[in-house]
Parts: structure tokens; C-alpha cells; sequence
């Protein structure tokens, strides 16, 4: 029921998704360049949430594949209901050969079931050779390596309207403290610094998880997203205290943020009327001003990484598609090392719409600036961890009007009192977690 | 005889009890088991439900709606089918009362939603609010929202932007502003410049925008390209609170007050130079959510209970009413002792059935709140939702609460029941 970066937006809809994509989940594609190469004959089952503009682009990567080991591939878009149609093909004994799991949850699940195959000795040290060390340990379960990452998301990015930062004297900061000087010039200029749109608690809950990231660490990210240790710790008191320090001043951020939905404050942005001047949520707010229309992406809304807090190195929040095998035999380990590959995601690239964790693609075939920059902070990076929301019990971390999402917007309302949030969401936690 | 009988009925006895029994049963069931089925836990969820902030919420919230919105809806309805009955083009009246009926509860959730945003560029009633605050000279403050330079010995208070220590005639302050766009300052505005010496008695001083556009320049220092800000009102004020004098800025932001005696004065910019206006009123808070929902419901539901009263209006007998007219009763009278009473069988219908239908209101509170005053604004078959479907993933809880709500509905449905039976015997 979920891809990364929107499913939030679609709650709601959810149900009608349901039926959408059961059917969407019937198109098949079928890439006919059968070669001559090594493993002329076989053929490959290949399954991914992908459809339209992505499964062709994809496809154009298996298609790559084929014309290399001469294996024919077929692909299927299972939608949004990955952990469904897997769980009754591999029931039905006919899983695919390979298929893209959005959720490293599944994958360990899958994997602790023992449907999954382990990467190859030749797939590993692909991986070991193309990514860090990050992604290595996202692909593997209870230490042994099942997935390779193909595609991610970045959902560490601060996009700013580049005429009022002009206007205002203000320039991409350094980091969080020259964060709070650059949007105390946007507002001595009149505009506000930053717009949040906490209308639902989700943009507020990857603020937290980008902060937490940078002052705590990715240990410490993992410990808290399994709540081995509780929300009262310290460090959580450190990353809401930075957060304070933004959110409990009136003068940097809009008013109204309670009320505002998330589309909105990219609008108070980058629309016909701006009024604030910086917003923070992932790449895909590249897609919310294209839709609003007023501003592009690239000439007056650029990015900055999220800033570091307290010194801290490169951290990126996000998520991302992981290939997985569920068959052990030579053709499908091809693939899998052709997956690991910087020459796989080299297909998709320069099309758009991938930006890919794999530290050897060659950044120069990013469509744009942009798409360039959001991959070179994804890959530089010292530690990429997935959105912890989305990683949680549902009832803590996924819950409109509950849990983690409200607690934050409460908080963004009274920053003052960081314990009482801190107990609350032990609280919720607590009664979210029983197993 | 009776296998006639019972041919005849049971296609539909097992179509009630596949679709009512079976479900009821089975949420009972349920209602005693874990979030995932998979433990009996007794009552534990009933008493979740009742200990929990969330639903104690929701239930009172429930209280609140039954209370209020179908005694209004029953008691508009009967105002507007009594009313409309004395007038020309009724019809066209009752179509446009009934016509939010035809709309459904989703759609009239997004139209409120809209009508009630905070921003008085984006809802239609904080407009007309700010509009007609506006017609009675509110917010015309040239500089809307500016605030001092920090650190410079200047202080915002309430709005006024005074000076932090009193000054004596014949020095200088500034006043150095930020805040005000670029664009908001008057086209007659110069660049700032800093105010001649003061003479005896005077206190002088330059108000301006320290701002540079593209940035540079030093924080509460007049440099090249920072701009005076003219028309703005300068007191100075007595230690009493008088104001001694008080003048406007030039197009370079230099003032200049005259005629002050010996003694040391505080030199202010009033509010009214900043004054942002009147903002309207945050109707989607969590405070006022609950009674805009209930509106919104009621703008729905009127018509309803305007038509159901209208058609038992035209049912009566109307010579009991001439008659008491003949008798000398005035039309209150007439109202209140005969057509009233006669209407109570429908007046009940009406409002049981709306008491029913607001015991179970659902789309409107998923629609109108926005995130922030979702929990303030919670109701039963909301929370039943959310904890079952919405990312609770709690079945067992939601179960109970589905309990819940169905022995609040029963009173009710067996009052209706009982009438109609009565109403068959008579």
C-alpha cells in the first residue's frame, strides 16, 4: 500500500486505489529483443510498482539486459499491492524471478520467511564496489545481503525561491545556525522565512527524522525507528530543541501552519503571490511546483541539502526501490549484477525520473542541474536512513489525527514544551508497539 | 400454510440475516478480540474506549451534536414550512432550502471547508468579516507588520515601536525598521538620509527601511540604497503618557519635533503606522470546529426536515385553525395550541430520524477539519474509522466502538418503531 514518496497524499484514496491498480497490476509488457548472448532461451518474470512513463523507462533498462545475455525478460506492474500479489504468487509456487520492493520492511519479511535468495558472491561485490556502505546494509537481513538498490528518493532537500533569497541578500546556508541568519534576512525583507504545511503531521515528521539523523546518528536513527530505546532519550531532546529553535519563532516561519495543507505551502512559495521564501520536504516537491505552474524548478526554485545541525556530516533522509531474487539460478544472478550495475541505471537516467544510489552512474546523464544535484547529495551522503514514519507501527507513525504525525503538530503549535512531547510520544509509541 | 408463509419470507430472512445479523454478530464477536484477531482479550477494548483521550473526546463530542443539531435543524424546518406557506412563489423558496440535500455530504464538506479558511484570500466568510471591519477604517496602516532592527535600543510593544530609553531635546533617534517589502514602500520615498542636528527643544531622527535590496550594508546604519519611510507618525511621549508633540516623516524618513520643554520624552511610532488589521476569526480551530461542522450539517438538513414538515402541514385539517381564528385567537396562538400540536407525530419523526442521522456522522467531520483540529473535532463514527481502517489497524477496538454506536442508535429506533406501530392501531 505504499510508494515512497506519495503515498501519503493518497491515503484517502486508498480504496479506490485498491481497484485502480488491481487492474492497472493486469498490464504486461513484453520486451522482444531476444539475443544470441549467454542465456539465450531463458526467460525472466520481473515485477515492480511501476507503470506508465517509469515502466517504460525500466523497461528500456531490462531491455538493456536482454540485448546483453540474450535472456528474454517480461516484466508486470504489480501497483501499489506489492506485499499482496507477491504473498499469493509465492503461495501459488510461481513468484518472479526478480521483483522491486519499496519497503525494507517486506524484504524482511520476505526474507526471514525464506522466499528471498541471497546476492550471489559476484552480486555482492557489485554492490560492494558500486555503493556505500548505507545501502549495503538497507539490502541486507539479519546480516546476510539480499537486495540491491536501484532506485531512490531524497527527501532531505530545502527548496527556496530564489527572487526573494536575491531580493532578501540571502544565500543557501552553511548550516542550521547561518539557516536561521539567511531566514532572518528573508524576513527583514518583508516575506516569511519558511512556509510548512502541517495541515497533516507527515512534513513535520521528516523534519524530526532529518534533524534526529544529523545529531543523533544513524545508530541511534535505527534504535529509536525500533524504539529500542524510548522517545524520552536525550537525543531526542536534542533534535526538538533544534527544532525549536526554527519553529518557535514567529518571525522565520509563516503563520497559519496548522491549517495550511502541504500543496498550499509550496504554493505560498513558489505561486503567482509568494509569501514565504523556503520550504522544506523531498524531491518531489520538484513535481508540486511544476503542477502549480508559476515558478521552474532549476531557474527560481533551486535547493539546498538540509542543513547540517550541530557539525554533523552528510545525511539523507528518504526512501527507495530494492531488487530482490527469488530464484536461484544463473540467469536471474545476471540479471541481479546487471541490476548492481551503474550501466543498468545509465539506461534510465538521462530519461528522468531516477535518481539512482549507485555511487558509479555518471552524474553528468542527469537530464538537469537539478536531478544532478538532488543525486550527488544522495550519494555523498555519509548516512542515508528510510523515512522512519514510514517504518513504524502504522498507528504510531502513519496515522492522521494520531501518534507521531499529530504529536509534531502539536508541537510545531507550543515549542516550548519539549518533555511533554517527549512523553507523549513514548506514550504512543508504547501502545503502538505490543507485539 | 405456514411453508407458504415461510417461502414467501425466506429469501429475504436470509438475505437480513447475511447482511444485518451475520455482520452484527460477528462486530460483537469481534469486539472482544485483539487488534489482529488473534486473542481473546474480554473487555479490555470497552475499556480502551473509555479510558482513551481520543474517543472520550469523540463521545462527548456526539453529545454535543445530538444536542444541538436536531433541535435546530427540526425547529428551522418548522419555521420555514410554516412561514413559507404564507407567501407567493413558495415552491421556489423550499427548492432553493431543499437544493444542499441534492449535493452530496463530501462535496458540501469541501464547499464549507473552503467558505471557513483562516486567510481572508482563500475563505468567503473571513473575507466578508475583514471587509466589513475594513469598512469602518480598520487596516489602512501604511507599513503593515514592520518591526524594529533588534539590538539598535528599540522595543515593538503592542505594536508601537517606541524608543527603549527616553531621550532629552536636542539629541537624535532612529529608527531603523525591517520587515516592510520593498515593494509596500511608497513611490515617493528617497533614500534615507540622517536628520539635520537638533536645535533647543527639538528631538530629531531618521525612520528607515534597513534593508538592502540584493543585501549588503550594516544592520542600523543608514547606508546607499536603504530607503526613508515617509508618512509615518512620530510622538513624543511625556513620562505621564501625554504626547508632548508629534509630526510625520519626510520622503527621506527624517522627522523633526518641536516645542519640547527640559524633560526627558519616549519618542514612539503609534500602532496605527503598522497596524496589520483585522485578520478575521480562525473558524477551523480546534475551539470553533465543532460548531462550523454542526452549520454546515444543519444548512443541509433544514430542508429535510422543511419538507417533511411542509407535507404534514398540507395534511391537516384545516378548519380547526379557521375555527380557533374565529374564536379570537391571535397567530401565535393559532401556532402554538393547534398547528403545532398537530404536527408533533411528524415533529417526532423528523427529529428522531435527524438524532439517528447525526449519531452516525461521519463525512462531514472527515472532510472539514484540517489536520491540526482533527481530534478536537472527533465523533464516534470518525474514530471507529480511524482505528480500524485509517492506520490504526486496531479491528477489535474499532469493533467495540461500532458496538457503541449501535446501542446509542437503538433508544432511538425503538421509539420510531413504537410510533409507527401506534400510529397502525389508531
Amino acid at each position: 500500500m505504499r510508494s515512497i514518496t506519495h503515498h501519503r497524499l493518497f491515503t484517502p484514496l486508498a480504496g479506490a486505489g485498491i481497484l485502480a491498480l488491481t487492474l492497472a497490476g493486469c498490464s504486461q509488457g513484453t520486451t522482444d529483443a531476444a539475443g544470441s548472448g549467454e542465456f539465450a532461451g531463458d526467460t525472466l518474470e520481473v515485477s515492480a510498482a511501476w507503470s506508465g512513463a517509469e515502466q517504460a523507462n525500466f523497461e528500456a533498462v531490462l531491455a538493456a539486459f536482454e540485448e546483453q545475455s540474450g535472456a528474454t525478460v517480461n516484466y508486470t506492474s504489480f501497483g501499489d499491492n506489492a506485499a499482496t500479489t507477491l504473498g499469493t504468487q509465492i503461495e501459488g509456487g510461481s513468484p518472479p524471478n526478480v521483483a522491486m520492493l519499496a519497503q525494507p520492511a517486506l524484504m524482511n519479511q520476505l526474507a526471514s520467511d525464506g522466499n528471498l535468495q541471497p546476492l550471489s558472491d559476484a552480486a555482492s561485490a557489485a554492490v560492494a564496489e558500486n555503493y556505500s556502505q548505507s545501502w549495503v546494509d538497507l539490502g541486507s537481513s539479519d546480516g546476510t545481503q539480499y537486495g540491491v538498490w536501484f532506485k531512490a528518493s531524497n527527501k532531505s532537500t530545502m527548496w527556496y525561491n530564489v527572487d526573494l533569497y536575491d531580493a532578501a541578500g540571502a544565500v543557501a546556508p552553511a548550516d542550521w545556525d547561518d539557516f536561521l541568519v539567511q531566514l532572518q534576512l528573508v524576513a527583514d525583507s518583508g516575506y516569511a522565512g519558511i512556509s510548512i504545511g502541517a495541515d497533516v503531521g507527515w512534513p513535520l515528521t521528516d523534519w524530526f527524522e532529518n534533524v534526529y539523523l544529523q545529531t543523533a546518528g544513524g545508530e541511534m536513527y535505527d534504535q529509536l525507528t525500533n524504539h529500542e530505546i524510548p522517545w524520552t532519550d536525550p537525543s531526542v531532546t536534542v533534535a526538538l530543541d533544534a527544532l525549536a529553535t526554527l519553529w518557535g519563532n514567529d518571525a522565520l516561519v509563516q503563520s497559519g501552519a496548522a491549517q495550511r495543507t502541504f500543496p498550499e505551502s509550496v504554493t505560498e512559495v513558489f505561486g503567482a503571490d509568494p509569501q514565504a521564501a523556503t520550504i522544506y520536504e523531498g524531491d518531489f516537491v520538484a513535481g508540486n511546483i511544476t503542477d502549480d505552474g508559476n515558478s521552474v524548478v532549476g531557474e527560481n526554485a533551486l535547493f539546498f541539502d538540509f542543513p547540517s545541525v550541530n557539525g554533523s556530516a552528510p545525511a539523507v533522509v528518504g526512501g527507495g526501490d530494492v531488487a530482490v531474487s527469488f530464484t536461484d539460478d544463473a540467469a536471474t544472478d545476471a540479471l541481479m549484477q546487471f541490476l548492481a550495475s551503474p550501466e543498468a541505471a545509465e539506461v534510465w537516467v538521462p530519461k528522468g525520473g531516477l535518481t539512482s544510489p549507485n555511487n558509479n552512474v555518471d552524474t553528468a546523464l542527469y537530464p538537469d542541474e537539478t536531478s544532478r544535484q538532488i543525486a550527488e547529495a544522495l550519494t555523498g551522503a555519509e548516512t542515508f536512513r528510510f523515512d522512519m514514519s514510514d517504518l513504524t507501527p502504522s498507528a504510531f507513525g502513519g496515522t492522521p489525527g494520531q501518534g507521531f504525525w499529530q504529536i509534531m503538530i502539536q508541537f510545531l503549535q507550543d515549542p516550548s514544551d519539549v518533555a511533554g512531547t517527549q512523553q507523549a510520544l513514548e506514550d504512543a509509541a508504547a501502545a503502538a508497539y505490543v507485539d | 400454510m405456514f411453508l407458504i408463509a415461510l417461502g414467501f419470507l425466506a429469501p429475504a430472512l436470509v438475505l437480513l440475516a447475511g447482511l444485518v445479523l451475520y455482520p452484527i454478530l460477528y462486530t460483537v464477536v469481534r469486539s472482544f478480540f485483539s487488534a489482529d484477531g488473534g486473542a481473546f482479550v474480554g473487555w479490555d477494548n470497552y475499556v480502551t474506549m473509555f479510558t482513551n483521550d481520543s474517543t472520550f473526546t469523540a463521545i462527548r463530542n456526539n453529545v454535543i451534536w445530538v444536542l444541538v443539531a436536531p433541535v435546530a435543524c427540526t425547529v428551522l424546518g418548522l419555521l420555514f414550512a410554516v412561514l413559507l406557506e404564507k407567501i407567493k412563489w413558495s415552491t421556489a423558496f423550499k427548492l432553493i432550502i431543499f437544493m444542499p440535500m441534492a449535493i452530496s455530504m463530501l462535496a458540501a464538506g469541501v464547499i464549507f471547508r473552503g467558505m471557513f479558511q483562516e486567510s481572508p484570500n482563500l475563505g468567503v466568510v473571513n473575507a466578508a468579516v475583514v471587509a466589513v471591519n475594513g469598512a469602518f477604517g480598520g487596516g489602512d496602516a501604511a507599513y503593515p507588520g514592520a518591526n524594529p532592527r533588534t539590538d539598535v535600543g528599540l522595543i515593538n510593544d503592542n505594536g508601537v515601536i517606541a524608543s527603549e530609553a527616553a531621550a532629552a531635546a536636542g539629541t537624535e533617534v532612529n529608527f531603523p525598521l525591517v520587515g516592510v517589502r520593498a515593494d509596500a514602500v511608497p513611490a515617493s520615498a528617497a533614500q534615507a538620509e540622517i536628520a539635520g542636528t537638533a536645535s533647543a527643544g527639538q528631538i530629531t531622527g531618521t525612520v528607515w527601511l534597513d534593508v538592502v535590496t540584493g543585501g549588503g550594508g550594516t544592520n542600523g546604519q543608514i547606508d546607499d540604497g536603504k530607503t526613508g519611510l515617509p508618512g509615518i507618525q512620530v510622538d513624543a511621549v511625556e513620562a505621564s503618557g501625554t504626547i508632548a508633540a508629534t509630526t510625520e516623516t519626510d520622503a527621506a524618513g527624517r522627522y523633526v519635533l518641536d516645542g519640547l520643554g527640559t524633560e526627558s520624552y519616549r519618542i514612539a511610532l503609534p500602532a496605527s503606522n503598522f497596524d496589520e488589521g483585522y485578520q478575521g476569526v480562525s473558524w477551523l480551530s480546534s475551539g470553533l470546529i465543532t460548531a462550523v461542522i454542526i452549520l454546515s450539517y444543519i444548512w443541509i438538513w433544514a430542508g429535510f426536515a422543511m419538507v417533511m414538515i411542509a407535507s404534514g402541514l398540507s395534511a391537516i385539517d384545516r378548519s380547526l385553525q379557521e375555527a380557533a381564528r374565529m374564536d379570537g385567537a391571535n397567530e401565535w396562538k393559532v401556532f402554538s395550541r393547534i398547528t403545532a400540536p398537530l404536527l408533533s407525530p411528524v415533529l417526532i419523526v423528523v427529529f428522531v430520524t435527524l438524532i439517528i442521522n447525526v449519531l452516525k456522522i461521519f463525512d462531514l467531520v472527515y472532510v472539514i477539519p484540517p489536520g491540526a483540529s482533527k481530534p478536537a473535532a472527533n465523533v464516534i463514527a470518525v474514530e471507529m474509522w480511524t482505528v480500524s481502517f485509517g492506520g490504526g489497524s486496531n479491528q477489535g477496538l474499532g469493533s467495540a466502538l461500532a458496538i457503541l454506536l449501535l446501542i446509542l442508535v437503538l433508544p432511538s429506533m425503538i421509539i420510531n418503531v413504537r410510533k409507527f406501530r401506534q400510529e397502525r392501531q389508531s
